[in-house]
């Protein structure tokens, strides 16, 4: 079923947009992550132009986090006060990622800095998924206890002035930390296309030490903002949101994500969390190769 | 004065021998809507002589179809510290984002070098208006590197044998315009050219541009682009929230 793609100038496979889609919602639906470290290299290896990838990733991943939201919401599961301060940053951070974009593109180096920025991120997430998630199996094979966690949350954000009292996530720290944190998506959401809950559950979980049971939902609340306003974002500065590829990848995530989340209930979380950081891992490897090794094109063209 | 009007009934009488070529193609409008996968061009005509006869002689053709001319910047990437990255730049001013050249043999075994230069005939006289300090050899570099890329993306196509040309009469040459062109005015030239000489050309115009929906998404998208991103913000919010209904009935 050939598509035209009248964004991206360019004529595709629509059912290979769709199951592209519908892998990535069933992961991220899975993982309660955004799945948009995997669409934007995906859309680029098939050949959608890497502007076009970001920009149209960004509505995907809104697409999937908004069903994410509205399930946790339901089991009150979203620290709506936490949700707020991040947003406020993820906003900050979408207008300085949009800065950024433009400054790097016009130095040719936004090639390279997403390619780093992805396998630096990813290594060091997988990595430290894939300990965490070994080390908890090793035990409950061995049978011994985890041994406990030696602090709540890193010291220097117990340091940070003006303490609010965040009720669900049960936590008295600076709304600085969240802020932060937001404002770090943001960034990356505009550079990358990606939603940041690979960064943000796990940043929110050992760093702050959110209670588990609201970080998937607050990390996809604020996901869900973010990419909505970097969505807008692209629409008005690179024009570059092609609505015929973000329809197709909706059709496949949306609908993924809900069975990919089905079988989340089902599976052993330590197991998910290994599968989920091979995965990550794999991908960071990948670009990394990527990176060392000669690339098919040595040349690339943009406008002047 | 004698030798004067001699030299301009000469030039006259030249010009008077000089073979008409009437060129044509079988779209001028190509439009770019849903399902477009790209398209073939046929561009066909004929060669006569003035008075409307075959031409006694046989004749070279060569058809230079190109598309709308763009301002690049062409980066190169170089291993800088273990890591590919863009390395050097070099703009052009003019470069087509279309350009297919097709004969009915070898461009070298029809002209030489110099007009095969001043006509573009080929590839490698593509001239591409290179902006800023030039140096001889880090242009050729850069252009054989923009060539090459274009060339495996199916843009820049040269073809020695894509051109027939029937009874001395009728020639028809094929190109094919995959659906990554761009819009915009496409010019295809048509020359005739006998014992190494241009002696004719002609050329038509082919018009590539969205239609329909196509149309509307591109312009929208540029024009109004604050209710297009509303719209995509809308569009993925509603999506994500009529699967999540679908699915808790499920």
């Amino acid at each position: 079923m050939d598509v035209y793609l009248p964004i991206a100038n360019l004529s595709v496979n629509g059912l290979v947009i769709v199951g592209l889609g519908g892998l990535i919602g069933f992961l991220s639906g899975m993982f309660g992550v955004g799945g948009g470290f995997l669409t934007t290299p995906l859309l680029i290896f098939y050949g959608v132009p890497p502007t076009v990838a970001a920009a149209s990733a960004a509505s995907q991943v809104t697409g999937t986090s908004v069903s994410g939201v509205f399930a946790y919401t339901r089991r009150g599961g979203v620290d709506y006060l936490m949700g707020a301060v991040m947003v406020v940053g993820g906003v900050v951070g979408t207008f300085f990622g949009a800065g950024l974009f433009r400054v790097l593109q016009e130095l040719g180096q936004i090639d390279t800095v997403i390619n780093i920025l992805y396998v630096i991120m990813l290594g060091a997430i997988g990595g430290m998924m894939g300990n965490e998630s070994i080390q908890s199996l090793r035990a409950m094979k061995g049978g011994a206890p985890l041994p406990a966690r030696r602090r709540r949350h890193h010291p220097v954000i117990a340091n940070l002035p003006w303490r609010w009292r965040f009720y669900r996530s049960g936590l008295y720290i600076s709304p600085i930390a969240p802020l932060l944190l937001g404002f770090v998506t943001g960034v990356l959401t505009m550079l990358l296309g990606v939603g940041g809950g690979f960064i943000l559950v796990p940043a929110m979980l050992y760093i702050l030490g959110m209670s588990a049971s609201v970080v998937v939902g607050t990390s996809l609340f604020e996901i869900l903002f973010v990419t909505m306003l970097a969505t807008m974002m692209h629409a008005l500065t690179t024009k570059a949101v092609d609505i015929v590829l973000a329809i197709l990848l909706l059709l496949g995530s949306v609908s993924g994500a809900q069975i990919g989340a089905q079988f989340a209930q089902k599976a052993r979380p330590e197991y998910l969390r290994l599968a989920l950081a091979v995965i990550v891992l794999l991908v960071a490897l990948r670009m990394a190769l990527g990176l060392g090794y000669r690339p098919d094109e040595i040349y690339s063209v943009a406008d002047l | 004065m004698k030798a004067l009007l001699a030299l301009l009934l000469l030039v006259l009488l030249g010009a008077a021998r000089d073979p008409i070529l009437v060129p044509e193609i079988s779209q001028h409008e190509i439009q770019v809507r849903q399902g477009f996968k790209g398209t073939e061009l046929l561009l066909f005509g004929a060669i006569l002589t003035p008075e409307g006869a075959r031409a006694a002689q046989a004749y070279d053709i060569v058809v230079v179809l190109s598309g709308p001319p763009r301002s690049i910047v062409l980066r190169e990437k170089q291993k800088v510290a273990g890591v590919w990255i863009n390395a050097a730049s070099s703009d052009f001013r003019s470069a087509p984002t279309f350009f297919a050249v097709a004969s009915n043999r070898p461009i070298a075994d029809i002209v030489d070098e110099r007009t095969a230069a001043i006509y573009e005939l080929g590839l490698p006289w593509l001239q591409l208006s290179p902006i800023g300090a030039i140096d001889p050899d880090r242009q050729r570099r850069f252009a054989a590197g923009l060539v090459d890329l274009m060339r495996r993306q199916g843009l820049y196509q040269q073809d020695e044998d894509a051109v027939s040309v029937s009874g001395g009469v009728l020639y028809q040459a094929r190109i094919d315009l995959p659906s990554t062109v761009q819009t915009g005015t496409y010019t295809a030239e048509t020359f005739a050219i006998s014992r190494g000489k241009v002696v004719t050309a002609a050329s038509t115009t082919v018009e590539v541009r969205k239609e329909g929906f196509e149309r509307f998404v591109a312009v929208t998208a540029e024009r109004n682009s604050f209710w297009y991103g509303v719209f995509a913000v809308l569009m993925s919010v509603g999506m994500g929230w009529v699967a999540g209904r679908l699915f808790a009935l499920v």
